[in-house]
């Protein structure tokens, strides 16, 4: 199975597939928070049948549009790059894969499609309230389709509800509910949806408080900035929440992922979390250079974030790598031994299969079974390529949470000069509404950095590395891919940032 | 209740599920038909926005059902979907970009401050349209001419030629299918326009329209002959069910048709429905062509993805090693999955219905000019 394995290979693949899903993260969220924010705001409409609320919904509507247009152009790659980078990957785990990438065509993206007709072109084709159904259709139709995918992200970041088939060499789905109820892909859809929330939130915000400093569009400004910083707050404190529970679940599922985000290098009682640190980029596994050239440590946090108490041990890479017996943790080093011994015996099994030898085969199957759960352990070369890029996760870690702590602050201070009625005065909170949107657009893509790089060597947990997972091909048409993925949307992005800015300067249409 | 129908059951089922999503998307290709249809028929700006608004409103609908097709694949038959995909690399990421660029080119097209211009968004169009379906089409082509790879012991893929899949375009019958189904669009994007467009004092513009639907099919037909006098006639791929193994079998696709006499009703039901859609669009001036053509249109889809994968014949057949093609019994998910995904697909019958009722409620009124060019045409395309 590992007869040629290319590194150049694998990182264009890995290249391309971060390309192309940040990318396409850059337009997502805005739509997943923007259209439940045009529901409310028209909901408000049909509520008190006030004209300006209509002329509200229409103009964020029509930036919602933009902006999904441009989503679900990036998004159709994503689906067939699976096949087309993935093949491996797509065949040994097709099974479990396939199926909510199925289902979220099936029950999300008609809802969408459908919806999204009437709502942009049936203000005069349908009557009001099924006018108001269809946006609230798109609304969930849209964060529908993130459930699905990201159980199926959740899946591959904690695999559950399947077993290896020796026979096909491949992993077979036992059971659905394991895995669309994963308490992972439950974290991961709740974490992602509520920052999408928080940023579309950040947007109205952004572009009201624009507005606001230059006295135009006042009264519709204030109301979107009411609603926005009420949303924003709820989603971000459910974001810090949903958070914490992803911690948690790395500390469970993805130890070495939790150790990568904090830097820990020796496991540790009372583990420290990281404030403020400037990483030590020369550390190896097992050498003795100090993990960090500067850090302000919070003592005993860690511990709490990853298992739920205080004082609890947290182990760090290197206890991960070569293994702690003294805390019964089998490091990659042994795994790796045992992995190898798991791809020989079902190699054999294979064979004397085929050689019509039962009584051999069955005992190469047994053998296979004692060291089933390392088989993907056995294409590692070395312990160390076990490790994930520390400084990468690090830093996009306590970026994503920094900005994400701020933003609690940022909604909470516009919440209270919109209560105070104070909020067109105050036009110093403008520049740091701006800036938070952009920074929350940071802290997203940080946010799928620390998910993604922090997993690495594996395409699922434990079970497959991604030099296995990929298309046997020759990388130079991956590259040339990459290349032409990097300046489509580039091209289409500057396409896209043009007529979103043309459109908030034109603004929406004044109701007399 | 469904746990315990037979794995054969399933994987049958699940061809016939994936092959009527395939064929429905045949039909919304009206989609493309009409992108390509754009400069020939607008003549001026009034009528290229008819045009472009009357067929925006559903170019999500025929995107969405091109996604779902590779969701279906992937889930039920997921070999196919890694060995095509992985390995047939340039023909889909070729697909993949015409409809990447499509997916911006309503929205952004009569945007203000759209650096492309609204010409750059209309070659798109017209790129997804044409090159898009062409190369769909050549790809199905392979379902009957085979493809290059060799799947290996862990049925992993390797294809045997450098242009991975792009060889495909050089044989004639893969390249007919396609540029038939891009004609079989034009005919389906006219019907559809005629249909969905009101035309009131724009008598010109309907005649052009009315005279694209025969002109189009007219194009079709020495396509269409290829296509069918090339599949009659031609050797096939054919497996043994007993043993798997897979050979060459003179007039296979014939013997295939006359061995499943339900197919071979739905092609010719299937084809006379488009000829009869096309006829009374041109001859006795209807405007309901659209329906006739486009339930022929899924027909024929039907009764060619069931010729391919029914009746012992691989649907992804190799020719570069026999023994590797797919059949869809030994390219399926496990029991298990089919039974849980055939569970979702109970919602499949909902969702038509939702997608019709809206479909209905909104072209109830055709489309006016009034409605593209007034005020009130603010969030149009």
């Amino acid at each position: 199975m590992l007869e040629h394995v290319n590194l150049s290979l694998v990182n264009w693949a890995r290249a391309q597939f971060a390309l192309t899903a940040m990318y396409h993260w850059l337009f997502v969220p805005l739509t997943l928070g923007l259209t439940f924010l045009c529901a409310f705001f028209e909901t408000i409409y049909v509520k008190t049948g006030k004209e300006e609320w209509k002329a509200l919904t229409r103009f964020w509507m029509k930036l919602f549009g933009i902006n999904f247009a441009i989503g679900v152009a990036t998004g159709i790659i994503l689906e067939f790059e699976f096949g087309t980078n993935w093949a491996n990957y797509s065949w040994m785990v097709g099974d479990i894969f396939g199926a909510p990438l199925a289902i979220e065509g099936i029950v999300a993206f008609f809802l969408e499609a459908t919806f999204f007709a009437v709502m942009f072109f049936g203000w005069n084709r349908v009557s009001k309230d099924f006018h108001l159904f269809s946006t609230w259709m798109v609304a969930i139709g849209s964060n529908l389709s993130a459930l699905w995918i990201l159980v199926a992200n959740g899946w591959m970041q904690y695999p559950t509800g399947m077993v290896f088939n020796p026979d096909t060499a491949r992993f077979e789905m036992h059971n659905f509910f394991d895995v669309i109820l994963s308490p992972y892909a439950i974290s991961k859809f709740t974490h992602a949806t509520t920052s999408g929330f928080a940023l579309s939130s950040l947007f109205v915000i952004a572009v009201s408080s624009w507005y606001l400093a230059r006295r135009r569009h006042v009264l519709m400004a204030r109301r979107s900035i009411a609603v926005a910083s009420v949303f924003g707050l709820l989603a971000s404190l459910l974001l810090g929440l949903t958070g914490d529970e992803a911690a948690f679940m790395d500390g469970k599922h993805q130890p070495m992922k939790l150790a990568a985000m904090e830097g820990l290098w020796d496991g540790a009682n009372n583990a420290p979390v990281v404030a403020l640190g400037i990483v030590n980029g020369m550390k190896k596994p097992g050498d003795f250079h100090e993990p960090f050239v500067y850090s302000l440590k919070i003592p005993g946090l860690l511990s709490i974030l990853a298992n739920r108490q205080p004082g609890s041990f947290v182990p760090g890479i290197n206890d991960l790598v070569f293994g702690n017996q003294e805390r019964g943790i089998t490091g990659a080093e042994q795994k790796i031994e045992m992995g190898r011994r798991a791809a020989k015996s079902l190699a054999a099994y294979k064979n004397a299969k085929k050689a019509g030898d039962i009584q051999k085969a069955s005992a190469a199957l047994d053998e296979f079974n004692k060291y089933r759960n390392y088989f993907g352990y056995g294409f590692l070369k070395a312990p160390e390529d076990a490790v994930p890029p520390v400084s990468i996760t690090f830093y996009s870690f306590h970026m994503m949470v920094a900005v994400g702590t701020g933003m609690i602050l940022i909604f909470l201070l516009y919440l209270f000069t919109t209560a105070r009625g104070t909020v067109e005065q105050a036009t110093w909170l403008y520049p740091f509404g701006v800036l938070f949107f952009f920074l929350a657009y940071m802290a997203g893509e940080a946010g799928w950095v620390v998910a993604e790089v922090g997993r690495q060597p594996w395409a699922i947990q434990g079970l497959l590395p991604v030099s296995i997972a990929r298309t046997d091909i020759a990388p130079d048409n991956v590259k040339l891919t990459f290349f032409m993925f990097l300046a489509t949307f580039t091209l289409l992005l500057i396409a896209e940032v043009k007529i979103m800015l043309k459109q908030i300067q034109i603004g929406p249409e004044e109701v007399k | 209740m469904i746990g315990s129908l037979d794995q054969t059951v399933l994987q049958e089922l699940w061809w016939i599920l994936a092959s009527t999503v395939g064929s429905l998307f045949l039909f919304l290709t009206f989609v493309q038909g009409g992108q390509t249809l754009l400069w020939q028929l607008g003549r001026n700006e009034t009528e290229k926005s008819l045009i472009i608004n009357s067929i925006g409103r559903k170019w999500e609908l025929t995107f969405t059902t091109l996604v779902l097709f590779g969701g279906a694949l992937f889930a039920a038959f997921p070999k196919f979907y890694a060995t095509s995909f992985g390995g047939a690399y340039w023909v889909w990421m070729a697909i993949l970009f015409t409809f990447i660029v499509q997916a911006v080119s309503f929205e952004y097209r009569k945007k203000p401050g759209n650096i492309l211009g609204s010409l750059g968004y209309e070659v798109f169009l017209f790129i997804n349209g044409s090159i898009g379906i062409l190369l769909i089409g050549t790809a199905v082509g392979t379902f009957f001419t085979g493809s290059n790879f060799v799947l290996n012991e862990y049925n992993l893929v390797s294809w045997t030629t450098p242009f991975r899949g792009l060889e495909a375009a050089q044989n004639i019958f893969n390249i007919s299918l396609g540029l038939f189904l891009v004609f079989n669009s034009r005919v389906l994007g006219a019907l559809y326009l005629l249909n969905n467009i009101d035309f009131s004092d724009m008598e010109a513009f309907r005649q052009r329209t009315r005279d694209a639907v025969f002109s189009n099919f007219l194009a079709a037909l020495p396509f269409l002959l290829v296509v069918v006098v090339g599949l009659l006639t031609m050797k096939g791929f054919n497996f043994d069910p007993a043993t798997g193994q897979v050979d060459m079998v003179a007039f296979k696709y014939l013997k295939n048709l006359l061995a499943m006499p339900p197919v071979l009703v739905l092609l010719l039901a299937g084809l006379a429905l488009v000829i009869f859609g096309v006829i009374s669009a041109k001859f006795k001036e209807q405007d309901k062509g659209i329906w006739f053509a486009g339930l022929g249109t899924v027909l024929v889809g039907l009764s060619v993805f069931f010729t391919a994968g029914f009746n012992h014949t691989p649907f992804y057949p190799s020719r570069a090693d026999l023994q590797s093609s797919l059949t869809i019994y030994n390219a399926s998910s496990s029991h298990y999955t089919l039974t849980i995904m055939t569970y979702v697909a109970f919602l499949i019958p909902l969702v038509l219905a939702y997608v019709a009722y809206v479909w209905s409620l909104m072209d109830k009124k055709r489309l006016e000019a009034a409605e593209v060019t007034g005020i009130e045409a603010d969030e149009n395309y």
